[in-house]
């Protein structure tokens, strides 16, 4: 307690707290950790947990729909499968393995030690993971609660009361908690995000000077924070309307079931893109690193990137032109559906011309850049079909839709993802994967992949039904349902490759060393170390331009050919060694887990009615949050060098 | 290249010591980080209310059956608890202007005062609630019910949890912790409070003031 005397009050005034972690290392510090980075690698690995989760799902619709009048599932549950495989794919994949990479190589990216708010990033991870907790346990004997009524849970199916209700059983209460949960997590990591990237750049890193990642991580934290409360809202009332009564989508009492659906595209359509523009900022970052020129401009991807996030907002009645809106409504959508087709061709065209002449890499991070524009190209243009609304109408609730949105999304947001996997993991753990493995697990995948999902626009338009359980033979449907179910396995087996490289490569450690600059990098962080100190930089660059690292290795000659400067990135080197004892990192806290997890029980409560639950969940929740708020952000360092003012770290107030 | 980098910087430009280990006021936009997360978290919470506001204006003049507005309001009582938690906005800026002043005495009397004309606002909604109660109206007795309940429901949710937020303030401060430096801890509090009042004078003006259509079902 020998401090110095400004920390003396809050130190003294702490009767109630646990003792402070002080530990970085081992197993426990992971929970308390507030480390960018190991929250960053956390979520990934939760995502990547939840991805195999809902690939077993898939891979038991898939082989329910095998052959005709399938016989593995009951019809009840086929809707518990596909329901939990789009909650989960959305939610606990999608969603957290963005925010993941995000939260590793944002703040590195744009030359800042942390995040602006390192406790309530943790905070967000913890609420993710109870949101998943508590999703799953549905499944535990004697619930009788798995979510059932689709990722969308239309109403009056889902919203009809408890009692007397199409769906029996607490499904749709355990999603609606549930997935406002998993909106909490997002909200918070989003705001933070925004006050990331928009207050801790580094001198010098103007907003037109992030890479796009960053930039693209930027318009979909606006998204998410935005998008969240309507759903919040939506699924507020879906819960009031089972459990105690209310009316909001009983059309008996003169209300509109239809509301629901405005409120969950309002929130849903954002959220595609809150999906797939992660995707677009990965390979925004790869493509050039491995065609060894610029991204083909710049300020057009960025922009088109903004300008997706506005339109995005108008398109939403594209999901619902079956509903009888009336002509006026489905024309203004069907133009605005078209319209944002364009900047996502724009940027397609960018990606292309970035390539066009580049010295061309064939990683496997390049191979699953490239994988993803043919991927979401194709996914593109049958998204485009759906602004037509005669075809749409067409289309609506078949297996075409499914083609669609799986190409964009797996096609392109996994791709996207993989490809970042086998670009920035030498990052996070020093060693390489193994290329030619990786090879194998890109050509894999894609020929999976297209086995999967291609032959489903032929199936949709012979007009085979979503969410049916089973289907009569002699349909025109059999085959193409056998080799899909074929091509389900073949990425089965692709991601278990995938893994096994992770395993051999970076856990037993086989893979070859990184080193800093493995790729011969652009951006901040092939800068600094692999994996990167705590605090990331020893000291915080300045920027002077695009592609910064890039610029201290590079220049050119008087034609514009490429010239290696002398000093070959010295001036990125020469940091790293000396004064970083001074940094103040944010010390490790327990409260963001308790805090997150008070929300479990909090659910329970919601779902089962039980004030012992509430009461469990109030205390836990109240006592994380203000031991959170009465901690400071960093402790005071006893052992600190006693001359120097302490550095002062922004502290995390919520 | 050069004149897009010029015109869409936002605010000063990203400049030394924005990341932990310096001083914390000087980000990279010249606002401090929990003002612009407080910024963000009441743009998202607009969302929040708007949907419900919408869902109101949707539903309004539905019901084929009563009690309905007409019926129910007492606009003089709620018009008086209105003005009561409007009037403690004026004491959350004196509170404010206190602490930047560093007159500790005044801010704890005016965070107290804020937060028990935020729970006398709060008392004449359950005094309300109880009373349209009374009078039949539930949940689930019609639209405007379900509507009324949920949307005046969650705003006193928020200034619940403002009071909260104030009395654990008004406790920081009566311990002496709470000083002159800390003025951003209660501007963060503030931005909260005026936020849910004028959350309030929306939800008031909508529900209370613009007048009730006749209801198709001629109810």
């Amino acid at each position: 307690m020998t401090t110095v005397a400004g920390a003396l009050t809050t130190v003294k005034r702490r009767p109630l707290l646990l003792r402070r972690p002080t530990k970085t290392t081992g197993a426990f510090s992971w929970f308390t950790t507030i480390d960018h980075k190991k929250i960053g690698i956390m979520y990934c690995a939760t995502a990547m947990l939840f991805f195999l989760v809902g690939g077993l799902e898939a891979l038991l619709i898939r082989l329910q729909l095998a052959g005709p009048n399938g016989t593995v599932v009951t019809a009840a549950q086929y809707n518990e499968l596909f329901t939990m495989h789009g909650t989960t794919m959305v939610f606990l994949v999608g969603m957290p393995m963005a925010v993941g990479i995000a939260n590793y190589f944002v703040p590195i990216m744009i030359g800042a030690r942390d995040v602006a708010f390192p406790r309530l990033n943790a905070f967000g991870f913890y609420v993710v993971v109870a949101g998943g907790i508590f999703l799953y346990s549905s499944w535990i004997p004697g619930i009788n609660g798995v979510p059932n009524g689709g990722w969308f849970g239309y109403t009056p199916l889902t919203d009809t009361p408890l009692t007397a209700g199409f769906l029996p059983g607490r499904g749709p209460d355990f999603w609606t908690v549930g997935v406002v949960m998993l909106g909490i997590g997002s909200t918070t990591s989003a705001i933070n995000f925004i006050v990331t990237i928009l207050n801790l750049r580094a001198p010098g890193m103007t907003l037109m000077r992030m890479p796009v990642f960053v930039w693209m991580m930027l318009v979909v934290a606006f998204l998410t924070v935005f998008a969240m409360p309507i759903i919040t809202v939506a699924l507020i009332m879906v819960f009031f309307d089972r459990n105690y009564g209310s009316l909001f989508f009983q059309a008996s009492a003169g209300a509109d079931p239809l509301l629901y659906q405005h409120l969950f595209w309002l929130f849903g359509h954002p959220e595609v893109y809150i999906l797939i523009l992660p995707g677009m900022g990965i390979v925004s970052e790869i493509l050039p690193v491995f065609s060894r020129k610029p991204l083909f401009g710049y300020s057009v991807v960025v922009f088109s990137g903004i300008a997706i996030g506005f339109l995005g907002w108008g398109v939403w009645a594209h999901h619902m032109f079956a509903t009888g809106l009336g002509p006026v409504a489905i024309s203004a959508f069907g133009v605005s559906t078209m319209l944002i087709a364009v900047p996502t061709g724009v940027k397609i065209f960018n990606w292309l011309s970035t390539v066009w002449r580049g010295a061309v890499r064939l990683t496997t991070a390049m191979l699953f850049a490239l994988g993803f524009i043919a991927m979401f190209t194709i996914g593109g243009l049958s998204g485009v079909l759906h602004s037509v609304v005669p075809s749409d109408t067409q289309q609506t609730d078949t297996y075409f839709v499914v083609a669609h949105f799986h190409y964009v999304l797996f096609g392109g947001l996994l791709f996207g993802v993989f490809g970042g996997f086998y670009y920035w993991l030498p990052k996070v753990y020093g060693r390489m994967l193994d290329e030619r493995v990786g090879k194998i697990n890109f050509w894999t995948m894609l020929i999976g992949f297209n086995l999967t999902f291609f032959p489903m626009h032929f199936v949709g338009l012979y007009g085979m039904p979503r969410r049916t359980y089973r289907y009569d033979a002699g349909l025109g449907w059999d085959a193409w349902n056998l080799v899909e179910t074929i091509g389900a396995f073949v990425i089965a087996v692709s991601t278990l490759i995938f893994l096994a490289n992770i395993i051999v490569s970076i856990m037993l450690k086989r893979g070859a060393v990184a080193g800093d600059d493995p790729w011969d990098g652009r951006t901040l962080e092939w800068t600094t170390t692999s994996p990167p100190p705590d605090y990331n930089f020893a000291d915080i660059p300045e920027i002077e331009g695009r592609d910064a690292h890039w610029h201290h290795k590079y220049t050119e000659d008087e034609e514009g050919r490429l010239m290696p400067l002398p000093s070959g990135g010295a001036a990125a080197a020469a940091e790293g060694d000396g004064h970083h004892d001074g940094i103040h990192m944010p010390s490790p806290s327990i409260y963001p887990l308790i805090t997150g997890l008070g929300l479990l029980p909090l659910g329970y409560a919601a779902v089962y009615h039980s004030f012992a639950w509430l009461g469990v969940g109030v205390v836990v929740l109240l006592y994380g949050l203000y031991a959170w708020a009465i901690e400071p952000g960093t402790e005071p360092d006893e052992s600190d060098h006693g001359g120097g003012a302490p550095a002062r770290v922004p502290e995390p107030v919520h | 290249m050069a004149t897009i980098e010029q015109t869409t910087e936002i605010g000063a430009p990203a400049h030394r010591g924005a990341s932990p280990g310096h001083d914390p006021h000087a980000t990279a936009t010249g606002v401090p980080n929990t003002k612009l997360a407080m910024w963000i978290f009441l743009a998202s919470d607009c969302l929040f209310f708007g949907a419900f506001i919408a869902t109101y204006l949707l539903y309004r003049g539905r019901d084929k059956v009563g009690p309905g507005p007409k019926e129910l309001f007492d606009i003089p009582f709620t018009s008086a608890t209105s003005f009561i938690l409007l009037m403690s906005s004026l004491t959350m800026v004196l509170a404010l202007a206190a602490i930047q002043r560093g007159d500790e005495r005044r801010l704890r009397i005016w965070l107290l005062a804020t937060a028990l004309l935020g729970a006398t606002f709060i008392a004449g909604q359950v005094f309300e609630f109880t009373e349209f109660n009374h009078e039949g109206l539930n949940l689930n007795t019609n639209l405007f019910g379900s509507t009324f309940f949920i949307l005046t429901g969650f705003h006193g949710a928020h200034v619940t949890a403002g009071i909260i937020w104030l009395m654990s303030l008004w406790g920081m401060a009566s311990q002496g912790r709470l000083k002159q430096g800390d003025s951003e801890k209660v501007e963060i509090a503030g931005l909260y409070w005026h936020f849910v009042d004028v959350v309030w004078i929306v939800i008031f003006t909508v529900i209370y003031l613009v007048p009730q259509p006749a209801a198709p079902g001629g109810g």
